[in-house]
């Protein structure tokens, strides 16, 4: 099983300086602040199953940046829908990552739809996604990474981890505070 | 005026509101169909300089278009009043952040109105955009639809704030089957 905080650590490291991150609430929203609490982060810490929206009206502000969204798998189960609207728009410069516990970690580890039926890569891949990979093992992340990167979007990376809570590494929660900060550090 | 290969049908006083649009520079725009925005939809897809997205549920444009404004693009999202329930757990992403935000309803339930599954979103709607934090503008006539699509985009996006400006079934046209 992969450590969800090392996974995000690891795909993170050295970001190329147009990348954007939109972090879905919950556990995602402190992985990525422990791999480094940066400007260019944008973190939710509610709107439930938006992430991935939010990513792509980024996306198509900002053709230039690669705009990743790194969410949980109760988030995107939330925003089903969301892949159907990003896959039939089709941008280039999207790339969104969920670290998959197959549970609701902030609620009590209760099991989700990962954990039984559902496959979120084939449900991406059936929306029109260009390319989906979902790594069950460390050594999968550095191939996972480089189509978070440079594949042409949109891309869906899954990354199964172990559930469990791990220490919360807490953010910014003012929601104009980081809206600020962002919005300084992308013009 | 129009744009690209679709254009008004004369007299069509959503043109207005797509001027109002142009004026203030709309980037974006999100969807949920409604036939009461049909011609509106076609234009802005026709118009090179607005990227249209439809969406599967309207809490999706309320996230997209702050996801643009994050990214310096001017939105507008345009649903019909049942999909306004379906925002509102997404509008907090809106109150929490100060995302300007507007939005162009079309309204069912309220005039004439032959489905009766429209009538409770309906009567919810002008109450439900308060409740969240909204400025609420109601068109009764063309010449409204499209001063307050100009104000309301300059009252989102000059002082922050979230405006839905709701276009009246009697405005409309009640919908018969």
């Amino acid at each position: 099983m992969i450590e969800r905080r090392e996974a995000v650590a690891e795909i993170l490291k050295d970001r190329p300086d147009n990348m954007l991150v939109i972090t879905g609430l919950g556990s995602p929203t402190y992985d990525v602040a422990a791999a480094g609490d940066v400007a260019k982060n944008f973190y939710l810490w509610g709107a439930m199953g938006g992430a991935a929206s939010m990513g792509l009206g980024l996306a198509q502000a900002q053709p230039e940046a690669r705009v990743l969204v790194i969410t949980g798998d109760g988030e995107m189960l939330m925003g089903l829908g969301s892949l159907a609207t990003v896959g039939g728009k089709q941008p280039a410069n999207l790339a969104v990552l969920v670290i998959d516990n197959e549970a609701f970690g902030e609620t009590g580890g209760q099991q989700s739809h990962t954990g039984r039926t559902t496959n979120l890569a084939a449900v991406a891949l059936a929306c029109g996604f260009r390319q989906v990979l979902t790594a069950h093992k460390r050594d999968e992340i550095v191939g996972l990474k480089d189509m978070m990167l440079s594949a042409q979007g949109p891309v869906l990376g899954v990354i199964k981890v172990s559930s469990g809570e791990l220490a919360r590494v807490l953010p910014e929660r003012n929601g104009h505070a980081i809206r600020n900060t962002f919005k300084q550090a992308v013009k | 005026m129009g744009a690209g290969i679709f254009s008004f049908s004369s007299g069509d006083w959503r043109e207005g509101i797509f001027a109002a649009m142009k004026r203030e520079a709309v980037a974006q725009m999100a969807y949920v169909p409604d036939a009461g925005h049909a011609s509106l939809i076609k234009v802005c897809h026709a118009d090179a300089d607005i990227d249209c997205t439809v969406c599967t549920t309207e809490e999706e444009g309320v996230a997209l278009l702050a996801g643009a404004e994050l990214g310096g693009d001017r939105g507008v999202m345009l649903m019909q009043s049942s999909g306004v329930g379906n925002c509102v757990n997404m509008f907090s992403l809106l109150k929490s952040c100060g995302f300007p935000f507007v939005t162009i309803v079309t309204m069912r339930g309220e005039w004439a109105e032959f489905n009766p599954w429209q009538v409770p979103m309906g009567q919810a709607t002008e109450e439900t955009f308060r409740r969240s934090g909204f400025i609420v503008y109601r068109a009764d006539t063309g010449e409204d639809a499209a001063a307050m699509t100009e104000s309301a985009i300059r009252l989102a996006y000059d002082s922050n704030c979230a405006v839905a400006v709701l276009l009246s079934q009697r405005l409309i046209g009640a919908k018969d089957f």
